[in-house]
């Protein structure tokens, strides 16, 4: 009788245990985009590894943004890992609103962290996010009407052999045109290229004093060039055009070049959506020979909001998700073009991820991307396409719409940049600076 | 001569009508025809309108990635569940205005129509403090209270106009034959009333069902309606239009499917008192 109790009991205990086990759950605030979707499917493993469930809340990019920041700033409590991107990961470390990720496990291998992400996603030599994938900017060109043109693209070509590339590319009766940029406000869309553009011209945001420098010529350099190489060879109302309309162009082929995100190469060169995607070539973005090159640095990273009570849990995930084991996973049901890029060096070393196409100069432009040196001209701020202060995001937004009203023929460059340096100055006096 | 006038005018008008509809409805039209074409086809250049490999690829890839019976259900629930407390609580509230107004009446109306002045998003930080202190973060009922008071003075409005139509003679004579004020509203005024408020209803509904600040800003998981279905596929770094397509057709496809069944009831109760 007494042992039957005590089968029954230990019994009970073992559903309890087994059930408290599966109840342990975690919420992730994501980004749609094509490798944070792909990781939603493979999250069935990571359950029955660790018997943690995890529930997804997948949003638009901006929308995402908004909803973390606030849940963030009250301390909300709603989700065990956002989300981030190397804009807010530092500035939210230093409010001590993340959890520090240290303490990873030997076999995660920190060190392999691409020192670009790992120091972007920093703050005082603290790892606040893993990068989950990164990328930076480069040329992307079709080789064929590169060909025709008779021109042949360097690795690192300056901004002149672009201008003049484009020119000779564009052919407005085949609809097809020389060069396809950014243009649409909001400063992660026309205000993130703009900037990455004026590091190259030896333009920047701000100066050691945190003044203004829009009243320089540099900036007057880089948007006059933009726009006379826009308004010959770019495309038909590209003050409103953003990743996802180039990329739409492209893939048609209506471009001869592209210059945006890293991530952008596998979409046009598969042969699923792109009809171009046997005539790609790829370069590093441009330079005006003044030792900055006009691409940035991005990572998509995964962080824990300090406060949440699945703190160990959430750990476990990041070093699942952010392992070499889980490109290995993906690489073996899917390939290596598949595998989320840009976030770690032995990647790179892998010889059958050095057979895509891409893979080198991905790399190349990673390497040569440096947020802490992001300018000609010293300047206090860490970021290349941003500074990394809280007041920025919407004083870009506002600047980068000056500059879509030049590109839609609305105002001068002048007038711009005048108006750009009067709000920015106004904003950075206000917020103490 | 006056009767051709007058046919080729109504054939007109039906014509202008027709048109002004189908202009209305492309780009819903769009979005359906797009959620049956691959992603390539979506982006392609003249674009495709039916001459294309129709596809339902879209449909299962969204339904294996999303719980869509969940969002669904939550929408339902919110939707449904803010209409019918607004009511409650407007119907009164428009009855005392309508037929015991006092000098303040249009000034209360016009206040609490002020209220929708304000941008959502100044008052965004302070309920989301409420919802934290009061635990309702991504739950339904926290949603059904919040949509109830931003559209509570649609519904007082729209009663109230109503209300202003039915004579007051009418009440007077139900309180004369000993009705208490609750057998006045619930079994005079609600009957004549029907129109106006299955009008506020459904009106209100769809107001509530579309509601996508609100809906995205307090929910993740548990509470999430809809329109957080759709949020989940919309993306600035990818061409995934077809997918997105097929996500907005299966949102509003129930309120599609509802208001093509209560339009009779919903341009009555539009029209209510506009022609005397």
């Amino acid at each position: 009788m007494y042992l039957k109790h005590a089968l029954r009991a230990a019994t009970a205990l073992t559903f309890v245990a087994t059930a408290a086990a599966h109840a342990q759950s975690i919420t992730i605030a994501t980004v749609n985009n094509g490798d944070m979707i792909r990781m939603q499917g493979y999250t069935d493993k990571f359950t029955e590894a660790t018997g943690i469930d995890v529930e997804w809340v997948t949003l638009e990019e901006n929308v995402l943004r908004q909803r973390v920041t606030t849940d963030i700033t009250t301390k909300g409590g709603t989700f065990d890992i956002m989300t981030i991107g190397m804009y807010e990961t530092p500035i939210w470390g230093a409010n001590g609103w993340l959890v520090p990720l240290d303490g990873l496990s030997e076999e995660y291998d920190v060190g392999d962290i691409l020192p670009a992400m790992a120091g972007g996603l920093s703050h005082d030599g603290t790892l606040f996010a893993a990068p989950f994938y990164g990328e930076s900017s480069m040329i992307m060109y079709r080789t064929d009407l590169m060909e025709m043109a008779g021109m042949e693209m360097p690795d690192a070509p300056t901004w002149q052999f672009i201008k003049e590339a484009a020119a000779a590319m564009t052919d407005r009766d085949a609809e097809i045109n020389g060069i396809c940029l950014r243009g649409k406000a909001g400063w992660g869309e026309g205000g993130a290229f703009i900037t990455a553009m004026s590091n190259s011209f030896g333009a920047r945001w701000f100066d050691e004093e945190w003044k203004p420098q829009f009243d320089q010529p540099e900036w007057a350099d880089t948007l006059n060039f933009y726009v006379e190489m826009m308004n010959e060879s770019g495309p038909a109302g590209y003050a409103t055009n953003g990743f996802n309309e180039n990329l739409s162009l492209f893939q048609q082929g209506k471009c001869g070049m592209w210059i945006d995100a890293t991530v952008a190469a596998s979409f046009v060169t598969n042969p699923d959506d792109s009809t171009v995607a046997d005539h790609v070539g790829f370069a590093l973005a441009p330079d005006t020979g003044l030792g900055k090159r006009s691409n940035w640095l991005w990572a998509w990273a995964l962080a824990i909001p300090a406060g949440t009570q699945q703190e160990d849990a959430a750990k476990q995930f990041i070093e699942w998700a952010t392992s070499k084991d889980y490109i290995e996973l993906v690489a073996e049901s899917e390939g290596w073009a598949n595998v989320p890029p840009g976030a770690r060096t032995s990647l790179y070393e892998n010889p059958e991820y050095q057979k895509v196409p891409f893979a080198k100069m991905t790399l190349d432009s990673i390497l040569s991307a440096d947020p802490n040196s992001p300018t000609v001209k010293p300047v206090p701020y860490v970021g290349i396409q941003f500074a990394a202060i809280p007041e920025f995001a919407g004083i870009a937004t506002q600047v980068s719409q000056e500059f879509s009203a030049v590109y839609a023929g609305q105002q001068s460059v002048d007038e711009a940049l005048a108006k750009a340096q009067a709000f920015t100055a106004e904003e950075m006096e206000a917020a103490g600076y | 001569m006056a009767r051709a006038v007058t046919s080729r005018r109504k054939s007109l008008n039906t014509a202008l009508a027709w048109a002004v509809g189908l202009l209305i409805f492309f780009p819903i039209l769009w979005t359906i025809l797009t959620s049956f074409k691959t992603e390539a086809q979506a982006i392609a250049s003249p674009p495709l309108f039916l001459n294309f490999d129709w596809t339902l690829e879209n449909y299962a890839i969204v339904q294996e990635r999303s719980d869509y019976m969940r969002f669904l259900w939550n929408s339902v629930i919110i939707a449904g569940g803010s209409t019918i407390l607004g009511v409650i609580i407007a119907v009164p509230a428009a009855w005392a205005m309508a037929f015991v107004p006092s000098k303040r009446t249009k000034d209360i109306l016009l206040w609490m129509l002020s209220t929708k002045m304000l941008p959502a998003v100044g008052v965004l930080y302070p309920i989301y403090l409420l919802f934290i202190r009061l635990g309702l973060l991504d739950t339904r009922g926290g949603l059904v209270v919040v949509l109830m008071l931003i559209n509570l003075p649609i519904i007082v409005w729209m009663l109230y106009t109503y209300f202003r139509e039915i004579p007051g003679e009418i009440l007077e004579a139900a309180r004369m034959d000993g009705a208490t004020l609750k057998e006045e509203i619930l079994y005079v005024l609600t009957p004549m009333a029907v129109p106006g408020i299955a009008s506020t209803v459904l009106l209100n509904f769809i107001l509530a069902w579309n509601e996508a600040f609100w809906t995205l800003n307090l929910t993740a998981v548990d509470a999430a309606p809809l329109t957080a279905f759709i949020a989940s596929y919309s993306s600035p770094e990818g061409l995934f239009f077809a997918k997105l397509s097929a996500a907005s057709t299966m949102a509003i496809a129930p309120i599609l499917i509802l208001g093509w069944f209560s339009q009779k009831q919903l341009v009555r109760g539009l029209t209510f008192g506009a022609v005397k």
